[in-house]
């Protein structure tokens, strides 16, 4: 305690500098960033309810950030083998892991440096705090990304989605769109050379593995894929975190216990990417997606990683209960839609996202529409009777 | 007819500090009394005594400039001692150093039957006790005019630290029976008891008569009237609910039994910042100070509510207990520096979330204080505020329709059906410390001002 103590006494000692009049209080965000991560601050109620629950902004932000760890460092240990897969090479786990780590560090830090800047100018120009999301976001961001993404690359998308993503609309909270999505469809749109085709998900490819996903043997006719086992364990190509429904559900788990993700629309996702899965395989037809079992759809690609980590974001989705489970059967229905019908690209968990995230709002003025119509049917019999 | 209402939602603040349910003893001295204007909310008040005037226990102080029908009086008999202003020359106290003796004005003691509806509401206007009838919507003091559609006393309290109105009240069930009969007379409308499956043991509530007696269960917030209310019979537009705390009940019966004001209460001390917590016998307006100082624990840092933990006010040592206040808090300012406190594993961090790991002991108690317990954010943790508003009701979209004040959207979205009080378990969770309560307050109040 001794050494916090210190800490303490220095930070009180430097903070006249960054208060208003101080000579760096240009730094002030900066400043009151850093100081409320290392000190929950001592400000006390006021008004209103006079204790608190102890949990905050930053303490959610952590345990997604917690939630994510599984998914990363199994990315990482993916990224090492199917690099030394490809090339016909056996290799120890930790040589496996370590080749990973040290090819998705620097996208991570990339990441983080480019979003932590911006959002620092931003909290200054806009005079508030720091806020946690970019924590998040700037974790996802890498997780959605192939191994083989240049970082110039990787850090103007996330200035692109941090900016236009975000802070025109008035910084976090006020947002249309996930910002890690944003920052994944401007990659996408603006260089698809490099963000799509057998050659991105292996880093240093060698010629022992095509490289293909298993999204892109279907889109090319091919229904001889891995196995659903295979598949679930996530030793495969893809971007970074999303291949490894066992690490994703670890994530889940935390997120679901922890109450900080909703559990209707993870579920719900995931009831409306089997519903449409099944429909298809109902229907059938000569296209062999049609054939493809209803569950394969939720090991694919970023289904899962998307019904977890980014349709779950609170600021994005649906903000009423019934129009959570909506919102998430539709993000599950479309995404496996925009995969089936969809000549051009075999991925369609971003799409259906995105294009939910749009349409939120308008799920949320039915649903409050019926609340209302409730209240105004009750007013008019009582209006009636008297 | 009577109801049995199972309240699912809510949530109980596992707070250690609940008062000993014993009566302290009554060596105490009060020496100041006072009335705190700013208590009866949209009250304009119009003084009616000086400093020095002498008043005796049922003299008013002022009246409503609204509505001069509406008096509030003194608790007590002595000399207006101070009236203390605030910013804008706002009265926030009414001094009264205390007599030795009260003496009390004589408001006649004719039988309940003799009485018009009429009589009895002027008696209940002229001793000032009108203003322990409030109304729904808005939560002011009820419009002497207005047809309430019900009249609801909640016999329980499930606040944190709030009062066990069965320990509070042993004893008085004639002077409550005869307030309630004073209630049931006043307008056309029924008087609901509203008692706790759990909580109320008492024959005073239990064998009530009179009343419709309701029975509810369930936590925290079930205790509230508006959750009641909306439980019962909803408020719709143009609809208006009268409501009156139990211990008000009783001073109402005082009254009419024996003649005159008596605004005697016995009101709950809790918290931890008090070695002794118990209950007291007082009357209505006393400084706290004499009650509380000896009882604190050494190197307290002490923080005073009039009222409970949730929606009580801040007041000093020196401070009063509130009219509408029937308890007394005392808890742990939180005004210190936590090193990563948002990043430690929490065992002894409670908390409405599982982040913290004092989920693995749910019933453990702990000590509470004032910190914020991080900083303000943008009100994006959607979905949860429900799971403890048990109403239907949806908690962020009423709020951001008082924030933008849209008085269509407020009126449509239920502001009638809600207090600030109700908010308060929301406010408690929510991660982006949104100042709740103060957001509903003043949506209700816009509305009143816009429609009335």
């Amino acid at each position: 305690m001794l050494e916090m103590r210190f800490l303490r006494d220095f930070i009180d000692k430097i903070k006249p500098n960054f208060v208003k009049g101080g000579k760096l209080h240009w730094l002030h965000s900066t400043f009151d960033a850093f100081e409320t991560l290392l000190f929950v601050p001592n400000k006390v109620t006021l008004k209103g309810s006079h204790i608190r629950d102890s949990i905050d902004s930053k303490r959610n932000m952590g345990i997604v950030l917690l939630a994510l760890i599984p998914a990363l460092l199994f990315g990482m240990w993916n990224v090492g083998v199917q690099h030394f897969l490809s090339h016909g090479v056996e290799a120890t786990f930790w040589q496996e892991f370590f080749y990973g780590f040290w090819r998705v560090l620097p996208i991570v830090i990339v990441v983080y440096a480019t979003g932590f800047i911006i959002e620092f100018v931003a909290a200054q120009l806009r005079g508030h705090e720091v806020h946690e999301g970019i924590l998040v976001t700037g974790l996802l961001i890498p997780l959605l990304c192939p191994p083989t993404v240049p970082l110039w690359m990787v850090a103007v998308a996330t200035a692109f989605a941090v900016i236009i993503g975000k802070e025109v609309f008035g910084g976090t909270g006020m947002n249309v769109w996930n910002p890690a999505l944003i920052a994944r469809a401007f990659l996408f749109f603006a260089y698809p050379g490099q963000m799509s085709g057998d050659g991105v998900w292996i880093r240093d490819k060698g010629d022992a593995l095509t490289g293909a996903t298993p999204l892109a043997e279907i889109q090319a006719g091919s229904l001889d894929i891995m196995s659903a086992q295979h598949m679930f364990v996530g030793l495969m190509p893809g971007s970074i975190g999303e291949t490894s429904a066992i690490a994703i559900l670890l994530g889940a788990a935390i997120l679901l216990f922890t109450g900080v993700a909703s559990f209707r629309i993870m579920f719900s996702v995931i009831l409306g990417g089997l519903a449409m899965g099944g429909l298809l395989n109902l229907i059938g037809g000569e296209n062999v997606w049609f054939q493809v079992p209803a569950y394969y759809h939720l090991l694919m690609g970023g289904f899962l990683f998307g019904a977890v980590f980014m349709a779950t974001d609170p600021v994005t989705a649906s903000q009423t209960g019934t129009g959570k489970w909506f919102y998430g059967f539709l993000i599950g229905v479309i995404a496996v839609l925009i995969r089936v019908f969809n000549p051009a690209y075999p991925e369609g968990m971003m799409l259906a996202i995105l294009l939910m995230n749009t349409f939120a709002p308008l799920i949320d003025h039915y649903v409050i529409n019926a609340n209302k119509k409730r209240r105004l049917k009750r007013a008019q019999i009582v209006a009636e009777q008297t | 007819m009577s109801k049995e209402i199972r309240i699912k939602r809510g949530f109980t603040i596992q707070i250690e500090g609940e008062a000993d349910k014993s009566l302290m003893s009554s060596t105490f001295k009060i020496d100041s009394y006072a009335v705190k204007p700013t208590d009866f909310h949209g009250v304009r008040p119009k003084l009616l005594v000086e400093e020095g005037t002498v008043v005796k226990a049922g003299t008013p102080l002022f009246f409503d400039k609204a509505d001069e029908r509406i008096k509030i009086t003194s608790p007590v008999s002595g000399v207006i001692s101070a009236i203390v202003r605030g910013e804008k020359r706002v009265i926030e106290e009414i001094r009264i150093t205390p007599d030795q003796q009260i003496q009390r004005i004589d408001f006649g003691k004719e039988a309940l039957e003799g009485l018009t509806c009429c009589q009895i509401r002027t008696k209940l206007l002229e001793s000032g006790l009108w203003a322990c009838i409030r109304m729904r919507p808005f939560n002011v003091i009820a419009n002497p005019d207005d047809k309430p559609k019900m009249i609801v006393v909640s016999a329980f309290d499930t606040a944190p630290l709030g009062a066990d109105y069965d320990f509070a009240m042993y004893g008085q069930k004639e002077n409550f029976q005869a307030g309630l009969d004073v209630l049931a007379k006043l307008t056309e409308a029924k008087v609901h008891l509203n008692v706790h499956e759990e909580l109320t043991r008492e024959d005073t509530f239990l064998s009530a008569k009179n009343v419709v007696i309701n029975k509810f269960s369930g936590k925290h917030p079930t205790g509230n009237v508006g959750i009641q209310i909306h439980h019962l019979d909803p408020i719709s537009k143009g609809e208006v609910v009268w409501f009156v705390n139990p211990q008000d009940v009783i001073i109402i019966g005082r009254l009419f039994l024996e003649g005159h004001l008596d605004m005697t209460k016995i009101v709950p001390m809790a918290g931890t910042e008090l070695k002794r917590t118990g209950y007291h016998n007082i009357i209505a307006g006393a400084c706290i100070k004499s009650l509380v100082e000896k009882s604190l624990i050494s190197d307290a840092n002490p923080r005073y509510i009039s009222g409970n933990v949730l929606t009580g006010k801040k007041i000093s040592l020196d401070g009063y207990l509130g009219f509408y206040d029937h308890s007394i808090s005392v808890i742990p300012e939180g005004d210190y520096y936590e090193f990563m406190g948002w990043g430690m594993p929490g065992f002894e961090k409670f908390s409405f979330w599982r982040s913290f790991f004092s989920w693995v002991t749910p019933n453990s108690k702990y000590v509470l204080d004032t910190n914020f317990h991080g900083g303000e954010r943008a009100l994006i943790w959607t979905g949860q505020y429900e799971k403890v508003l048990p109403m239907d009701i949806l908690p962020t979209q009423l709020l951001k329709a008082c924030i933008v004040e849209d008085i269509d959207a407020m009126e449509q979205l239920g502001i009638y059906e809600v207090d600030a009080e109700d908010f308060a378990l929301c406010e408690f969770i929510d991660p982006s410390k949104t100042e709740m309560q103060e957001i509903i307050r003043k949506g209700m109040d816009l509305v009143k001002q816009e429609t009335s």
